[in-house]
């Protein structure tokens, strides 16, 4: 079957987006990324994608208005509970016996999965010695993530997520609601580190105890599933822990020797001791 | 085009449903020889919180095998694939699976329109889409692709079907589909295997 022509102008429309803007979507998986992009272009009001990829050379403000559409992820505060459940339970008592802490948010996107850590290492007075870095190629996103205003009809379920994680404090303690918004406290930003990092692109930039990346592997194809373990594999102090999303395994990976199960249902591995 | 070219063997199947589905897969599924080789991708509409037990209910009742779908999951022939809760299920170009954690499509994920839309992508013409009983419109859109891409669409009699909205969603959406009951469907894809 001859390749179809939106399929080469998606290619090309990316292959552009790389060398112009040096963000890399040419590894992610392609249905999900031709499905964003439809939307984009019929949102948007294109009449097919080399119009957009006109805009988008000469026009840079067009970048982050795709981007919206790439990267946008809608998550929840600490989405699946057993996940949390187990951090709180299976690797926060082998964290507390270190005097310093870093914890690595890969993929942050609008910062749910980074308060619900934030929250839960207070609650295990963790907090003070940790220092966690919320990353991702996102600036809208970050800035999201940055102010931590959530919309204020999606805390019965956070609320409802925390309380099953085995939350040992009210999530109501931590955010004052105004103007139909939950703001959460900004002390709960003073142990954190926002940055623009790429997993595609970027590399190892400290030595974490724990990476929690939920949802973000499943977007990448086969070999860049593996460049982003091999990053975290060695960003990963010595017997450190990894945390991946319900759906995501190290099974297929190249790396999968340098990990354990650590609590296998969770998807949370520890770096062997070699 | 509806009509399947002669030059274009099936490929592969997509089925799509929802309240009901279970009763209606189980005329359906549990029928298929041992020696059905095409691949068969499935989206029911569950709860995102419930851990799904459709793969384990149907393994145990069909003579191909049954299995939840597993992110990059190189595809196989004879093997039904269900779609896992709260995630949507998408087919690569490769012959792959993925699993995407996008926004739910008409408060749905998994969507049946996802699935679709991307299977009618990989498969082109290659593609039968099976639309069974539910009540809501997701999939509707996606048999349209499904068409639109050369493929085959089929639909649930409406009349027979546990709810009618989403069969009716789907013949509004694509009219060329041909609507068929349980039994023609299950027929229809054990004639499948002699083709």
């Amino acid at each position: 079957m001859p390749e179809k022509v939106e399929d080469i102008e998606i290619q090309l429309l990316l292959e552009g987006l790389y060398q112009r803007y040096h963000y890399d979507f040419r590894h992610y998986a392609q249905a999900s990324v031709k499905r964003r992009l439809r939307q984009a272009r019929e949102q948007l009001g294109f009449r097919n994608f080399s119009a957009m990829q006109e805009r988008l050379m000469h026009d840079p403000g067009m970048l982050g208005t795709l981007l919206g559409y790439l990267t946008v992820q809608v998550s929840e505060m600490f989405r699946d509970p057993t996940y949390f459940k187990a951090i709180r339970e299976k690797v926060a008592p082998h964290l507390r016996t270190y005097p310093s802490l870093k914890v690595w948010i890969a993929g942050c996107s609008s910062g749910e999965e980074l308060y619900s850590l934030v929250i839960l290492f207070r609650e295990e007075g963790l907090e003070d010695r940790t220092i966690f870095y919320a990353t991702d190629i996102n600036q809208d996103a970050l800035a999201k993530a940055e102010a931590g205003l959530y919309d204020l009809d999606r805390l019965k379920l956070f609320t409802e997520n925390h309380r099953k994680s085995g939350g040992k404090s009210s999530l109501s303690d931590y955010y004052s609601a105004a103007y139909g918004k939950a703001s959460f406290d900004r002390s709960l930003r003073n142990q954190v580190v926002f940055s623009d990092h790429s997993l595609v692109t970027d590399a190892v930039f400290a030595e974490m105890h724990l990476i929690s990346c939920r949802n973000v592997l499943i977007y990448f194809d086969r070999p860049l599933q593996d460049r982003a373990i091999g990053l975290f594999s060695d960003s990963l102090a010595r017997k450190g822990f990894l945390g991946l999303g319900s759906k995501e395994s190290l099974r297929f990976s190249d790396h999968s020797a340098a990990f354990t199960d650590w609590v296998r249902d969770e998807k949370i591995y520890q770096k062997s001791a070699a | 085009m509806s009509a399947q070219p002669l030059n274009t063997p099936p490929e592969a199947i997509v089925i799509g449903a929802s309240a009901g589905a279970l009763e209606a897969l189980s005329v359906i599924l549990p029928a298929l020889p041992a020696t059905f080789d095409l691949p068969i991708f499935v989206v029911v509409h569950v709860p995102p919180d419930k851990k799904s037990i459709l793969a384990e209910l149907f393994d145990a009742k069909c003579k191909v095998k049954v299995r939840e779908a597993e992110d990059k999951e190189p595809i196989a022939g004879g093997t039904v694939y269900f779609a896992t809760a709260d995630y949507h299920l998408l087919v690569e170009a490769d012959k792959t699976l993925s699993l995407s954690n996008d926004e739910p499509v008409l408060y749905s994920r998994p969507s049946i329109d996802v699935l679709f839309e991307s299977a009618a992508d990989a498969y082109g013409p290659g593609l039968i889409a099976l639309m069974l009983t539910g009540a809501n419109q997701d999939g509707a859109q996606g048999l349209k692709t499904v068409v639109q891409a050369g493929g085959t669409a089929i639909v649930q009699t409406p009349e027979g079907a546990y709810a009618a909205a989403m069969p009716e969603a789907a013949i509004a959406a694509a009219p060329s589909a041909r609507v068929l009951s349980l039994k023609e469907i299950s027929l229809y894809l054990q004639g499948l295997e002699k083709a």
